[in-house]
């Protein structure tokens, strides 16, 4: 399969500390990766490099070219999207203009109507329809996600990086944020997933790696990452008692 | 290189200056000396600070006219109007101060924009202050009998208090009150945490700025031996602003560069300009502006940090542990309640952050809060810290009503905190970082700073925080700033900087993130010996196998409830806890 | 005082006003977008004042050689950049922009010079030479400090007022000018005497204001600026560049000046450092809105305006001082509703 995104020693700097030493990983085209770790793992840094969003070392390979020079709206127009932590939306819009300005690399570059496009999200989180005129400001937490997620797809990403999407969201909404993001893969997106929630990861993801102190220091096929033992112990925290 | 070299340099040039330089050179080191001082004012107030003025200027005239008016129309002796001038000038500083520093980002320049203005057409439209063709015949300075009247004479004064001004801000800068000041700057939380009023730390600040600018404000008045509103006017109070800012806002001996590559810029552009483009003049205020934005796109920090980088960085000495300790305050008697919350609630808008959580606390206990991110762990500490008012319910340490507190009353109680995102000084050194925390245990003030009148504290201070790095295992980079250590090292140094309080509950909040397996072990070890000193621990942690092996009991939160409360054990087998913190998507 | 006095100073206040609220929302754009103070916001309205007049003088204004001179150094800056990434998509658009737009102003600036009685010619070609300096200022002065500290760029922005005050006075030198563009009508209205002139600044401005509001609220690209003063960084993952939205921002700021140094060119005569003034007492206004909230700032730039009416009536020489100490009490009662809340900005 041919890749989508190749990062080859990647490496950030905050001042002079190093918070990521060096991570290389691979998303090939449609499928989904995952990276879970501990906080301050630097999973985040490492996807705020990604996206341009950090200054970095290392080689950002994605379509065949590097990209680790190109500004964050140069990765857009690419067909790079970050869905943050934090979210990031614009908490005093409508949910519709948040998701129009989801488009606005593509508008910018000429596309048309996008009327449709926002119909289409319409029907992939109802929740949103219902709100459109709302406030993004005046959402619920799984609102909001669904949000993020819905301005993300209207970029029309090839590459979709999501960083805790399950954060602070109830059991029942982290399970429906899941269904999408498996969801998207028959739509054709790759899509890099960094969670907390290794299990939930693991379970969507077809490949996973496991970040801990700025290093890549497992790697393999989802399913085999859940049943390695250093996993299960680290990461799914509990799980040797909970058995 | 020894610190006083470049001092004991600048004083012999400057001392040897009148005998070579020609009466209009003296001059221009006048206006020099006399910008200097305010600028220094400016470094302090904006580069370690962070509060930007425009209005330096006006205070400057205050005191000029203040002195001018006296002398002129009451006959006072300058000596007698310097005092006036500055008690004036810091009545007039406070009552500003008080209004506008209350503001932070862009307020307060704009604010400082206002008021500078304001008196300036004060300046030029008051009776008693000649309107704006100013007060002349002002009587020069008479020192012990010499007539200070020319440049040449007064020169020694102005230089004389350049070099005492620059002094005092270099020693207060170095000191309880100077750490204090540098916290001012995007560390307010931190530093009311371990007590700092910053508050009232501003309004001090800009009383000493405002009095540095009156002082240079008398010289000026009887220096030129005239005054007029011009030179009190917002474009003289943007000049001092842009020489602390080239200088390097954030050094003292910024000032005086900054000052000197203005007036001599300026001065130059004057004599240089009409000969380049002599057709039509003025081109001025153009390649000055120009200079300045071409000057600030090269190196935003201005030019003593870019100096500072191609000297060699010498550390100081070690601080000498042979001095008395540092006051320690009593513990609580050991197995009573120390922490002691009660159905406390915290919303923002429409999200319950915590609601009606309850759990007690025993003194001697480690205690620890778990949950999934998002549960509700930081905003509870921040409601025990004092961070953050609750909405509703109370919490009590020692008996004592604390859910209204601010951070700094809970710190004056010993509730000392470390923060999830490191919050520290990152270009102070390591060892100023933590003597920091030990603030509440000291007292000298700015004045006894300035004057060096504190250094056996300060030697106490530094022994302190030698000491409590010693024993979280940096006791070899005290001198390193902060910022470039390791993250996990950063996060040892904010426990580090709790222990310099002297706590009685010491809250933690995710120590353990980002350490090696080494590492955790040893801060395992050391939190076990700080629980047997008598000090009571309660922290926030993810990392399972890290808590299981350290703490008494753990209490568990999920969107904002306690879900679950016991031994570690206990809660381990606790269904609730393993579906919150597993609940996969099956 | 009496009735048809009052109602005098009052037309004064809203003319005045209407003006300083104008420039508190062009202040206000530009700082939520690009953290920029804008100090030199004043120059915009005394260039195109200045600029207008001398056209109706019968003589091209010094504005347009600055125009070729700032468009030419921007094409060299950005020619070199593409050059070295060999990326020469965008080069058209350079060209056109800072080369070709000019030249065209230029041409056009010459013809109407030789055409003093047409005011709408004249009014277009002060547009043009004006409007083109906002995106050229943020391309040379701002663009390269964009992630600098507030504190920075104020300084910048101060540094950018003086060399813009300088140019204005060997320009346009130390004299005074008036342009003329409604005819000079008055009519009555019960005691009242209304000039055509001031009821054309207080249309043009709300209808500026509408145009603007519609801008803001219905399009894209007015939605993007908005976006990039709520959340920079949503909006830089969105693809809204920071280069795009100060660019934009920036324009905006100098088609309002350039429009408001037309209105204000017949009724007063504006000196080459009028504009200074002018959008200080707009600052005020935009203060009195917390840099932030518009329709605040100009209710307060009206508050401004009657003050400052009202002011030079009763205690004319006080005027400056009694409107630059309003924000005192406006900023106490700002910072009285505001409890501990601190940006952490990082280091």
């Amino acid at each position: 399969m041919s890749a989508t995104l190749e990062v080859e020693k990647l490496a950030v700097s905050y001042d002079k500390v190093e918070a990521l030493h060096g991570a290389s990983l691979r998303v090939d085209k449609g499928s989904i990766v995952t990276v879970i770790g501990p906080n301050g793992a630097g999973k985040t840094t490492m996807l705020a490099a990604m996206m341009g969003l950090l200054p970095s070392r290392g080689a950002i390979v994605y379509g065949g070219r590097d990209i680790s020079m190109m500004p964050v709206e140069a990765r857009v127009d690419e067909g790079l999207c970050l869905v943050p932590e934090r979210r990031e939306l614009f908490s005093e819009m409508s949910v519709e203009d948040n998701l129009l300005l989801g488009a606005f690399s593509r508008i910018r570059r000429g596309a048309g109507k996008i009327d449709g496009d926002i119909e289409e999200i319409f029907t992939r989180f109802p929740r949103l329809k219902e709100r459109r005129r709302q406030l993004a400001g005046t959402l619920s937490g799984g609102e909001r996600q669904m949000l993020a997620l819905g301005r993300a797809l209207m970029a029309k990403p090839q590459l979709l990086m999501l960083d805790e999407p399950s954060l602070g969201l109830a059991p029942r909404i982290v399970r429906d944020i899941f269904h999408v993001i498996a969801s998207l893969r028959s739509s054709g997106v790759s899509i890099l997933l960094v969670e907390q929630n290794a299990r939930a990861a693991l379970q969507v993801a077809d490949y996973g790696y496991v970040l801990e102190l700025g290093e890549v220091v497992l790697e393999g096929p989802a399913a085999s990452l859940v049943t390695n033992p250093r996993v299960a112990e680290t990461y799914l925290g509990l799980a040797g008692a909970a058995d | 290189m020894n610190p006083w070299l470049p001092v004991g340099g600048l004083v012999a040039v400057l001392l040897a200056a009148p005998l070579a330089l020609s009466e209009f050179q003296i001059v221009l080191l006048n206006y020099i000396g006399l910008a200097s001082i305010v600028a220094l004012g400016l470094v302090l107030l904006t580069g370690i600070a962070g509060l930007m003025s425009f209005g330096q200027a006006a205070f400057v005239g205050v005191a000029a006219y203040t002195s001018a008016v006296l002398t002129t129309q009451y006959n006072m002796s300058p000596w007698l109007t310097l005092p006036v001038a500055l008690v004036l000038t810091g009545t007039l500083a406070l009552a500003i101060g008080a209004i506008t520093l209350r503001l932070s980002g862009h307020y307060l320049p704009l604010g400082t924009i206002a008021w500078g203005i304001a008196i300036f057409y004060l300046f030029g439209n008051l009776e008693i202050l000649g309107k704006y063709s100013g007060v002349a015949g002002i009587p020069s300075i008479n020192l012990f009998g010499l007539e200070l009247g020319g440049a040449r004479e007064l020169y020694y004064l102005i230089w004389l208090m350049t070099i005492g001004a620059s002094i005092a801000v270099r020693n207060l800068l170095d000191s309880r009150s100077g750490r204090a000041i540098r916290a001012l700057k995007n560390r307010v939380t931190m530093a009311e945490s371990f007590g700092i009023d910053t508050a009232r730390m501003k309004i001090v600040i800009f009383l000493y700025a405002a009095l540095l600018a009156a002082l240079s404000g008398w010289l000026y008045a009887h220096f030129l031996r005239y005054v007029s509103p011009q030179p009190f006017n917002l474009n003289s109070g943007i000049d001092y602003l842009f020489m602390a800012v080239i200088g390097g806002s954030g050094a003292v001996w910024g000032a005086v560069l900054g000052a000197s590559i203005l007036t001599l810029l300026k001065e130059w552009l004057k004599d240089l300009l009409p000969y380049l483009m002599p057709q039509s003049g003025n081109y001025e205020t153009v390649v000055f502006g120009f200079m300045v934005v071409l000057f600030l796109h090269r190196t935003r920090e201005g030019v003593i940090p870019y100096l500072t980088r191609l000297m060699p960085r010498k550390d100081k000495p070690r601080p000498s542990l042979e001095v008395a300790a540092l006051p320690r305050r009593a513990q609580p008697e050991a197995g009573g309640t120390l922490l002691s919350i009660d159905q406390a609630s915290k919303s923002f808008g429409a999200l319950q952050a915590v609601s009606n959580v309850s759990f007690e606390m025993r003194s001697d206990e480690i205690l620890a809060v778990i949950g999934p991110n998002g549960a509700g762990k930081s905003t509870l500490f921040n409601l025990v810290s004092g961070v953050l008012p609750v909405s509703s319910g109370r919490i009590s340490f020692l008996d004592q009503r604390i859910d209204r507190m601010t951070g700094r009353e809970a710190a004056r109680l010993g509730i000392v905190r470390t923060f999830q995102h490191v919050n520290l000084m990152k270009n102070m050194s390591v060892l100023e970082n933590v003597a920091l925390g030990a603030h509440l245990r000291s007292s000298s003030g700015v004045v006894a700073s300035s004057l060096r009148l504190e250094r056996a504290e300060e030697a106490r201070i530094m022994a302190e925080a030698a000491r409590q790095l010693d024993r979280i295992g940096l006791g070899d980079r005290l001198h390193d700033p902060a910022g470039t250590l390791p993250l996990g090292a950063q996060r040892l140094i904010e426990i580090a900087r709790a222990l310099a309080a002297d706590p009685v509950l010491l809250l933690l909040d995710e120590p353990a993130a980002g350490l090696r397996h080494l590492e955790k072990k040893a801060l395992a070890a050391l939190l076990n010996d700080l629980r047997k000193s008598g000090v009571s621990i309660l922290l926030v942690e993810h990392d399972m196998e890290f808590v299981m092996g350290l703490v008494d009991r753990v209490i568990v939160l999920n969107f904002g409830q306690k879900i679950a409360e016991g031994t570690p054990r206990e809660v381990q087998s606790n269904p609730a806890v393993i579906d919150a913190y597993l609940g996969g998507i099956e | 005082m009496n009735l048809s006095l009052a109602l005098w100073l009052t037309q004064d206040a809203v003319v005045n006003g209407a003006v300083y609220a104008l420039l508190a929302l062009a202040l206000i754009v530009v700082y939520t977008v690009t953290r920029v103070i804008f100090v030199p916001q004043g120059e915009f309205i005394s260039f195109a004042a200045l600029s207008l007049a001398t056209l109706q003088n019968g003589k091209v204004p010094g504005t347009v050689h600055l125009l070729i001179a700032t468009g030419l150094v921007v094409a060299v800056l950005d020619g070199w950049r593409m050059a070295k990434t060999r990326d020469f998509s965008r080069l058209p658009r350079l060209v056109l922009f800072n080369i070709a737009l000019p030249l065209a102003v230029a041409a056009l600036a010459w013809w109407s010079a030789s055409r003093p009685t047409d005011v709408w010619l004249q009014v277009l070609v002060t547009l043009g030479i004006v409007i083109p300096f906002g995106s050229m200022i943020y391309r040379l002065a701002y663009q390269p400090l964009a992630s600098a500290s507030i504190l920075v760029l104020l300084i910048v922005s101060v540094a950018v007022h003086y060399m813009m005050v300088g140019l204005g006075l060997v320009f346009f030198g130390g004299e005074g000018l008036r342009a003329s563009i409604f005819p000079g009508f008055n009519f009555d209205v019960g005691i009242l005497t209304i000039s055509l002139q001031s009821i054309g600044i207080v249309l043009s401005s709300v209808v500026l204001m509408v145009v603007l509001w519609l801008y803001f609220g219905y399009t894209v690209y007015g939605k993007a600026l908005r976006a990039t003063a709520m959340n920079r960084i949503g909006s830089r993952l969105v693809g809204i560049s920071t280069e795009f939205s100060g660019k934009l921002s920036f324009t905006l700021a100098a088609l309002i000046g350039a429009i408001s140094g037309i209105l204000i060119a017949p009724i007063t005569t504006v000196y080459y450092d009028t504009g200074f003034l002018i959008a200080l007492k707009g600052f005020v206004g935009a203060i009195i809105g917390g840099m932030g909230s518009y329709p605040i700032a100009a209710v307060g730039s009206l508050l401004v305006g009657f003050l400052e009416s009202y002011s030079s009536f009763w205690a004319s020489s006080f005027k400056e001082s009694i409107i630059f100490t309003l924000i005192i009490p406006v900023l106490l009662w700002r910072s009285l509703g505001k409890h501990r809340i601190e940006e952490e900005e990082e280091e």
